[in-house]
């Protein structure tokens, strides 16, 4: 088949200009077999199945990003919520398994391992309740393990007691965390309606609906589609939505083409592709600059929402044309630190708390990587948490909040992380106290399916 | 990934020689031309050759090893990537 040059020319600038790249081929593995009442069997287990499944990961990935010439920045790997593979085991504290894990990454070189998680919406377990305490050192004695917890469904409602425990995790987190502005935060992720094939961080989990390896691949672009938008002449919203579309779906394909030869060469089964417009903290590799792209003097601005719906749809409907394969989160990110443009709204004092909660009813996750005082009271996290669970839980999507209560910081002072993670100046949150309602326990219902006004 | 074509593509200023060195590096791999175009593109040298390597014994890496050193020497930039990166991004 004959291809034409300008295609080619347009793929070549999209990787060379627009920061085109396969964020993550992230290999999820069971460990569902390495149960043991041992703790220390337990860890011998797992570090040998996770090494032995993801042994190729990283040199086939890096094979496949030289044959094609696009570039995979990260190659990481997921693993069975943790408090569910480690029920059995009769210690009380987990975080040995996370030092486990983080060993296991390093002696696979891959970036991230996500897994040490727990599924608690409707209540905890022993098990659960072990390893949500354990979250603060092992986010502290380790490098490259990710933790989340689903606090929400839609099915089940939300669980205001996890919700009421993981403000103070988060805040022990920070502590534990404090000579690095509390990044252990920044690797813990709480969900409503969590997926279970995600392959980002700080969320990815091999869920226990999935097979026993698989591989998932996200996609990134938000240069590419910036780029696509700004060439478009007085363009209106429609043309817009339809040019976001039809790059989505050129992302969404090159994704597809590298997740399965990855998968072939590796012979394991090929789970889903997650097109998600991800920033970085590189110019020109921003979700706020697509909204501001559209007409808006800065993300934040009035109209904000709105743009950022149509955005979030498009890529969808892009997505979903060019493979059937389409899962895990698949949508916007709107993660202020990792973002220029968002950082540089907040500096503008054009984006607030406020709104980037709203901006999250229609974008494909949550409150993401947002830099908060460090008195903020626990109880004032998990009213934070318990808002984004609200509108994920009643709007039918995932929701998540991953929020950092940087130690010893306040109004005026920013946080740095480093590399994809960023850095963020602090935002203020309410003063007025949540403390009683959040107190207050229990479980706030499911929510009715009809009479949906 | 059936075939063993590639696209090369050589973008930098244009100057004396670049395609008959770069297909000189091309010979010595056994890689085969089966196309080639080029343009002026804002003042820029493009190049786009449609490639097909030796079924066996083909060093990939060794070959965009190769290739891109000799664009370093040129002054240009040389990919050698495999045609599907290109197929299936604008074709179902």
């Amino acid at each position: 088949m004959h291809i034409n040059p300008n295609e080619i020319l347009e793929t070549i600038q999209m990787v060379r200009m627009e920061h085109l790249d396969i964020r993550t081929v992230t290999m999820g593995i069971s460990l569902r077999d390495c149960s043991h009442p041992d703790i220390e069997v337990f860890n011998e287990n797992i570090y040998e199945k996770i090494t032995t499944r993801a042994k190729e990961l990283v040199h086939v990935t890096n094979e496949i990003q030289s044959l094609y010439g696009i570039p995979i920045i990260n190659k990481r790997i997921s693993v069975t919520p943790i408090a569910v593979a480690a029920e059995s085991c009769k210690s009380h504290d987990f975080a040995s398994i996370a030092k486990t894990m983080d060993e296991a990454a390093k002696d696979s070189q891959v970036d991230f391992i996500g897994g040490f998680s727990a599924l608690v919406h409707k209540g905890a377990t022993v098990g659960d309740l072990k390893l949500i305490n354990s979250i603060p050192e092992a986010l502290a004695c380790t490098e490259k393990v990710c933790s989340s917890v689903n606090v929400a469904t839609t099915k089940t409602g939300i669980n205001m007691d996890a919700v009421g425990l993981m403000g103070s995790i988060i805040k022990k987190t920070a502590d534990l965390t404090s000579d690095r502005d509390g990044i252990g935060c920044a690797k813990l992720v709480v969900f409503a309606n969590a997926p279970e094939d995600n392959p980002f961080m700080a969320g990815a989990f091999h869920g226990i609906g999935e097979p026993e390896c698989v591989i998932n691949v996200g996609v990134s672009g938000p240069g590419v589609v910036n780029a696509a938008i700004c060439e478009l002449e007085n363009p209106n919203l429609t043309e817009i939505s339809e040019t976001i579309k039809k790059t989505a779906f050129k992302i969404t394909r090159m994704g597809e083409m590298v997740g399965r030869e990855v998968s072939r060469r590796l012979g394991v089964e090929f789970g889903i592709l997650d097109l998600s417009l991800a920033p970085t903290p590189a110019i020109g590799d921003s979700v706020a600059a697509i909204l501001e792209a559209m007409g808006l003097e800065r993300c934040g601005a009035h109209g904000t929402t709105a743009a950022l719906a149509l955005l979030n749809d498009a890529v969808k409907k892009g997505g979903a044309m060019a493979s059937s394969s389409v899962g895990g989160l698949s949508g916007a990110f709107i993660p202020v630190s990792e973002d220029a443009g968002m950082i540089e709204a907040v500096r503008a004092g054009a984006l607030s708390l406020e709104k980037l909660e709203a901006m999250t009813s229609v974008c494909s996750v949550g409150l993401d990587m947002i830099a908060v005082p460090g008195n903020t009271p626990a109880s004032t996290l998990s009213a934070i948490i318990a808002d984004e669970m609200a509108i994920g839980v009643i709007n039918k999507k995932t929701t998540a909040v991953r929020i950092i209560p940087a130690p010893g910081k306040g109004i005026g002072d920013s946080v740095e992380f480093g590399g994809l993670l960023g850095n963020a100046p602090i935002m203020p949150v309410s003063g007025f106290s949540s403390e009683v309602f959040v107190k207050r326990g229990g479980r706030i219902p499911a929510p009715i399916q009809s009479l949906t006004n | 990934m059936a075939s063993s074509r590639f696209i090369i593509t050589v973008i930098g200023s244009d100057r004396v020689g670049i395609v008959a060195k770069v297909t000189t590096v091309m010979a010595s791999f056994n890689v085969n031309i089966v196309d080639i175009t080029q343009t002026i593109m804002q003042g820029i040298f493009t190049m786009i050759m449609l490639a097909e390597a030796p079924q066996e014994n083909f060093d990939l890496s060794a070959f965009q090893e190769a290739m891109s050193a000799e664009g370093k020497s040129l002054g240009v930039e040389v990919k050698v990537q495999h045609e599907d990166a290109f197929r299936f991004m604008h074709r179902v």
